[in-house]
């Protein structure tokens, strides 16, 4: 049944087009720049040295994407599909390392293997083989963004219809045929989905890439950045790797169209019969419990060492570590506040009032993802440095930040849950005889609380490990638990950098955990 | 006592409404009496459920005009909000809201001090008296169907609206629920209006039957009138099978091969005679003008059994009998007309074709 377009609300409508415009400030300035230099924005754009960083980057990508998916497809199927004892744990156990933040992921491994690093004090040997460069970056980003596939493909694996599979061994396909011809094809847009989404982790991923050394794109936007203040180097470098991200996510959107798998009929309730491993049941459980052990019991188990350490050697301050914590809870919570509320309207405008001004203001409300943090923050410190000067080493410019980068998580959770609620309940309530904003009040509004919640949460869980945007724009003195970790972590002081990463931990578990359970972890 | 206050009649005035290209209303009039149950019957697409939206005020019509009694609800100049109209509606997937028990729901229109008595009242009203506390999601369908009638009783509505009420029922209790609601509507007194595709739910509970076609109404009438004297071959077809003979009118009375039937519609010269397969009756002997025919097959239904005869001319027509006696193919018989059938001035080949049933 078509409904006809509604006008939204005046202050509804003002408040997203200004939401709109704010997410839409960083790639606009960004784009001003690099205009207002053209040639030799252009020139750094097409500089081999340039061009060589967009093949570092990309092959990282691809190399980090099939990785992730080589480790999350095998534990997909298994805890969905096999008798694998526990497979409910297992699963539960391999989305945790997306608890771990990737800069901390990779202080942690050079904390383990690198130089004057845990293995070498156990061997007791002068010199190990380096774990810097391309195989550190690629080891560590895999083993903490494998996650990001493994909860889509669960996800879908759960949902696909088994009789599929049933009726393909009827036909005479033997199991591995019938995997390949039948449940491949429809985990498809699955695997693609959260296979950019790693791409993306990594195109965009600063803290990992610098502490393993590895000289991506936004490591080189950071040094142009630091070392000479080149407003156009950067800018240029950062306005190519917009450009990357943009088609990654382009080849995202006509992924999705053309795979969507629509199930026909409902097809019976029936639970699918797990998959007897047999014989491959030790094999089975030896690699979830690799995995688990790399991605999650070492990391863990390395952090609790340091921390010990730390702790009875007397050198931690816990005065420090508890002004950190307020600073990451204010910032986060000030952006997750700001963020949850803007992400409300966007949300509610492009529901419930469809037509092309709602449609103009969500889409450029998800600009600011499109961004790296780093370039997010980059255009933003441009901004208030050339045009407006007095937010300039503020927290607000910080929080602002936060929040348009972050903002289309929000909107993605809070749209799917406003999507949930039939526009015919919101209907029965009108001829009820209550008014449109009683309606929302009483009807909308609390069936929609937990995506509400949900998106609150994932904006505050990103915000609080924020590294490049925080490293950049947090006001001089303003120091939170993640520039804490990187600040020492590139003077090797390992010790200094545990605690502070076991408490950014312990503040991003109770959301990761909510989300979890809600199945919106990933947008 | 009664629920409702209902004491003037729901009128629709040329009502259109376009979606696009789609005239999905093209000119509705319709006037449903107070207290009365009127059914608007059509097949899926006809506009039928626009109709609804379009009185409860979900839609704003392009043109024409809703009203109850002297009260303009929607017009050239008026468009009352949903939430002034005072009209409850019943929709076909329920939409009982989820956060809310079943006294929650159905005190939703009671404003914010909801009156408990009245909730009570309008629960035992519906059969579901002691069940305020429980969760819509405990609730069968049925169940659920009967706190979305509840809920659309509660606030005292002119009119109630069921917009395809039993479509989401499974068979058996779909039956079971038509009569109840039926009752339950008739003891509040309400007037109410809902949309079916249904002929057999139509039929049989509603007063007044608006079958609908294409955006219009196409007639209206009691049920009785819609299937024994439906206005044309469209409305015959869609209402249930209907068999078509050739015969000739003068003074009255028809002639055809299945005897001569009076007539008062008027018509005269070359007819077609409009007969439902269960006014076909046939025997060994029969009436001196029945014609012979030949039973050609047989599909045997348990409470009935649907013969397929050809008769002298070689035309092939349908009867419906009970179970028993059996008849059986190669049988041969006397068929003639027992029971009502209708007069429609015959019309060019190329036009008889009606819907399924119609042959």
């Amino acid at each position: 049944m078509a409904t006809a377009a509604r006008r939204p609300p005046t202050p509804l409508l003002i408040a997203g087009i200004v939401i709109g415009a704010a997410a839409m400030l960083p790639a606009g300035y960004l784009l001003l720049i690099v205009a207002g230099e053209l040639g030799p924005a252009l020139e750094v754009a097409v500089d081999p040295d340039t061009l060589l960083v967009v093949a570092r980057t990309l092959a990282l990508a691809a190399a980090v994407t099939a990785t992730a998916i080589a480790i999350a497809l095998p534990i997909a199927w298994l805890t969905v599909r096999t008798d694998l004892p526990a497979r409910r744990l297992w699963a539960a156990l391999c989305t945790l390392p997306l608890v771990i933040p990737s800069y901390v992921g990779a202080y942690l491994f050079v904390a383990a293997l690198g130089p004057n690093g845990l293995l070498q004090d156990a061997l007791g040997v002068e010199r190990l083989p380096s774990i810097y460069g391309f195989t550190g970056a690629w080891l560590v980003l895999s083993l903490f963004t494998f996650p990001l596939v493994l909860l889509p493909v669960r996800a879908t694996l759960r949902r696909i219809d088994p009789q599929l599979e049933d009726a393909a061994r009827a036909m005479g396909r033997a199991p591995l045929e019938v995997f390949r011809t039948v449940v491949i094809p429809q985990l498809w847009p699955a695997l693609a989905a959260g296979g950019l989404l790693v791409a993306l982790y990594v195109m965009s991923d600063f803290g990992a890439v610098s502490i393993m050394r590895f000289d991506s794109f936004t490591s080189e936007i950071y040094i142009a950045y630091k070392s000479a203040f080149d407003r156009t180097a950067a800018a240029g470098l950062g306005a190519v790797l917009v450009v990357l991200m943009l088609v990654l996510l382009w080849i995202n959107s006509r992924v999705r169209n053309a795979n969507a798998v629509h199930r026909l009929g409902p097809g019976p309730a029936r639970p699918p019969k797990p998959y007897a491993l047999g014989r491959w049941r030790a094999p089975a459980l030896a690699f979830c419990a690799a995995v688990v052990l790399i991605a999650l019991v070492l990391p863990v188990g390395v952090l609790v060492y340091w921390s010990t350490k730390g702790i009875s050697s007397g050198s931690t301050s816990f005065e420090l570590v508890g002004a950190l914590a307020t600073n990451t809870l204010l910032a986060a919570s000030f952006a997750a506040l700001v963020g949850g509320a803007c992400a409300v309207a966007v949300a509610l405008l492009a529901s419930r009032f469809p037509g092309s001004a709602s449609r103009a203001i969500e889409r450029s409300s998800h600009a600011g993802y499109a961004l790296p943090g780093i370039v997010v923050a980059l255009a933003l410190v441009y901004f208030a440095t050339r045009a407006f000067e007095p937010i300039y080493q503020t927290l607000t410019l910080l929080v602002f930040a936060l929040v348009v980068h972050y903002l289309p998580l929000g909107i993605g959770a809070i749209g799917s849950s406003l999507a949930q609620v039939p526009p015919r309940v919101e209907e029965a309530a009108r001829g009820l005889g209550r008014g449109p904003s009683q309606v929302f009040a009483t009807i909308t509004m609390p069936l929609v609380r937990g995506g509400i919640l949900a998106g609150t949460a994932l904006v505050f869980l990103h915000a609080a490990k924020e590294l490049p945007a925080t490293l950049i724009l947090a006001p001089i003195g303003f120091e939170t638990l993640a520039t804490e970790i990187w600040n020492q972590t590139s003077f090797g002081f390992y010790e200094a950098s545990a605690i502070p990463s076991l408490v950014l931990l312990a503040i991003a578990a109770p959301p990761i955990f909510f989300l979890s359970e809600r199945g919106t972890v990933t947008s | 006592m009664s629920v409702a206050a209902t004491t003037a009649p729901l009128e629709l005035r040329g009502l259109c409404k376009s979606y696009g290209a789609v005239r999905a209303v093209n000119g509705v009039d319709l006037e449903v009496e107070p207290g009365s149950i009127c059914a608007l019957l059509g097949p899926s697409g006809c506009g039928k459920t626009t109709t609804l939206r379009l009185i409860a005020g979900l839609e704003r019509p392009d043109s024409g005009e809703i009203a109850i009694g002297e009260r303009t609800l929607a017009g050239p100049s008026v468009m009352v909000a949903p939430e002034k109209r005072r009209i409850g509606m019943v929709f076909q997937d329920y939409a009982l809201f989820p956060h809310l028990d079943v006294a929650g729901n159905v005190g939703y229109g009671l404003g914010r001090r909801p009156d408990a008595k009245r909730i009570a009242h309008v629960l035992d009203l519906v059969g579901l008296g002691g069940e305020g506390g429980r969760s819509v999601h405990e609730l069968s369908g049925g169940q659920q169907q009967r706190v979305a009638l509840a809920r659309a009783l509660a606030p005292t509505p002119e009119l109630v609206l069921l917009d395809e009420p039993f479509s989401n029922l499974d068979a058996g209790l779909r039956e079971r629920l038509r009569d109840e609601v039926a009752a339950i509507l008739h003891e509040a007194g309400v007037t109410a209006l809902f949309v079916t595709h249904d002929q057999a739910e139509a039929l049989s509970i509603a007063g007044t039957v608006a079958v609908m076609r294409e955006g219009r109404i196409e007639q209206v009438g009691t049920p009785e009138e819609i299937y024994s004297r439906p206005g044309s071959r469209w409305v015959a077809g869609f209402l249930g099978e209907i068999e078509v003979v050739p015969g000739e009118a003068r003074d009255g009375r028809v002639s055809c091969e299945l005897g001569t039937v009076a007539t008062d519609s008027g018509v005269s010269g070359e007819v077609d005679v409009l007969v439902r397969p269960e006014s076909v009756a046939i025997g060994v002997s029969g009436p001196q003008d029945a014609t012979e025919a030949e039973v050609i097959a047989r599909r045997f239904y348990g409470h009935d059994q649907l013969l397929e005869l050809r008769l002298a001319s070689g035309l092939t027509i349908h009867s419906r009998r009970f179970g028993f006696p059996s008849w059986h193919a190669g049988d041969k018989v006397r068929a003639w007309i027992d029971g009502p059938s209708d007069v429609l001035p015959r019309e060019p080949v190329s036009l008889r074709s009606g819907p399924a049933g119609a042959a």
